[in-house]
């Protein structure tokens, strides 16, 4: 599939009707969606016939896109009832397989590295702090192969230093600097849009068990 | 909810020991095909826990399935034992039911196929 065509796919999913600020729901747009499953796609091979999760799925559009480049299997995972009403018709719109599973990430009970891709756009820790490691604290426990994940570019060294120091990441690469555009979806915000630097980070996780893949 | 999903789900409440596997209450369950794929079931394959997994497509009503894990060379050449564990792995669907923590027995419910996994405060 092509880039643009994802894309546009993507553009097409149902977003958050009312998005509740204290779960920092902001819908990840088409445009760092597709490039950031085409990436791990198509530079390092995380995506087709993987099992593959999205962590924090919200309206879905990491997870479809996951499925939409050949993911066997995606799960999506997330806190909200109303979003997983909304993913759940999303994916059934676009026809894919996607599980879905309502719980908080930090509470998720999980066997194993079976998991071989999360891919996650998390809350930046703005309403509760910390959350975004907390995120990434489990994923690196999931997954068996990658994480992809979105931080503030200004929290660079730290999410570095943690990852490699406290999270049990044998690496931990930003990929690219993107512009996450937040539209004006709250009453707080005073502008039209807003742009944040964020960075894109593959990171990958030291491995509990010596089993090949 | 996939087999697939339910080999990697466990019960997180504080206290339990092991909260692998959940114990699966049908109410409804659904068959959706998919395409086969048979590299991806051989590579999932060493990684699934095999009793959980048969125990619990018999639960699904399935019973086509060992319940001792065939050796692995048995996915190289068999097309009918393929068949059979991707269609226990990947077809069948929990739509509607419940998944119980295998020590405290507390219900998590399964709705439209979503198993909410929510923990209460004093579960945390």
């Amino acid at each position: 599939m092509k880039l643009k065509q994802l894309e546009s796919l993507l553009g097409d999913l149902q977003q958050f009707s009312n998005p509740k600020i204290e779960l920092e729901q902001y819908p990840t747009g088409p445009h760092i969606a597709s490039r950031l499953l085409y990436t791990a796609e198509n530079s390092f091979d995380d995506i087709s016939n993987k099992v593959v999760a999205d962590f924090g799925c919200g309206c879905g559009t990491l997870g479809a896109a996951a499925a939409l480049l050949g993911a066997e299997q995606v799960i999506g995972i997330d806190i909200d009832s109303q979003s997983l009403e909304i993913v759940s018709m999303n994916a059934e719109d676009l026809e894919l397989d996607i599980d879905f599973v309502q719980c908080d990430i930090g509470n998720l009970g999980w066997r194993g590295q079976i998991v071989d891709t999360v891919v996650m756009n998390p809350p930046f820790g703005t309403r509760k702090k910390g959350v975004d490691m907390d995120f990434l604290f489990v994923a690196l426990k999931v997954a068996s192969r990658a994480v992809y994940s979105l931080h503030k570019t200004s929290t660079r060294d730290y999410v570095k230093r943690a990852a490699l120091r406290d999270l049990n990441a044998s690496s931990a690469e930003v990929l690219c600097e993107l512009r996450f555009d937040i539209p004006q979806l709250y009453k707080f915000h005073k502008k039209k849009e807003v742009d944040i630097a964020v960075d894109l980070w593959r990171f990958v996780p030291k491995r509990s068990r010596g089993k090949d893949s | 909810m996939r087999l697939l999903t339910h080999n990697m789900l466990s019960s997180n409440i504080k206290g339990v020991t092991n909260g692998f596997p959940l114990r699966i209450q049908v109410e409804k369950v659904v068959e959706k095909q998919v395409e086969i794929n048979h590299d991806f079931l051989r590579n999932i394959f060493p990684k699934i826990d095999w009793k959980a997994f048969s125990d619990a497509s018999r639960i699904m009503g399935y019973n086509e399935l060992p319940e001792e894990p065939p050796e692995p060379s048995v996915l190289e050449s068999d097309v009918e034992f393929l068949g059979k564990f991707h269609h226990a792995l990947l077809e069948l669907h929990l739509e509607e039911g419940a998944l119980l923590c295998p020590e405290t027995g507390r219900k998590f419910p399964v709705s439209k196929g979503i198993p909410n996994m929510l923990l209460l405060e004093d579960e945390v």
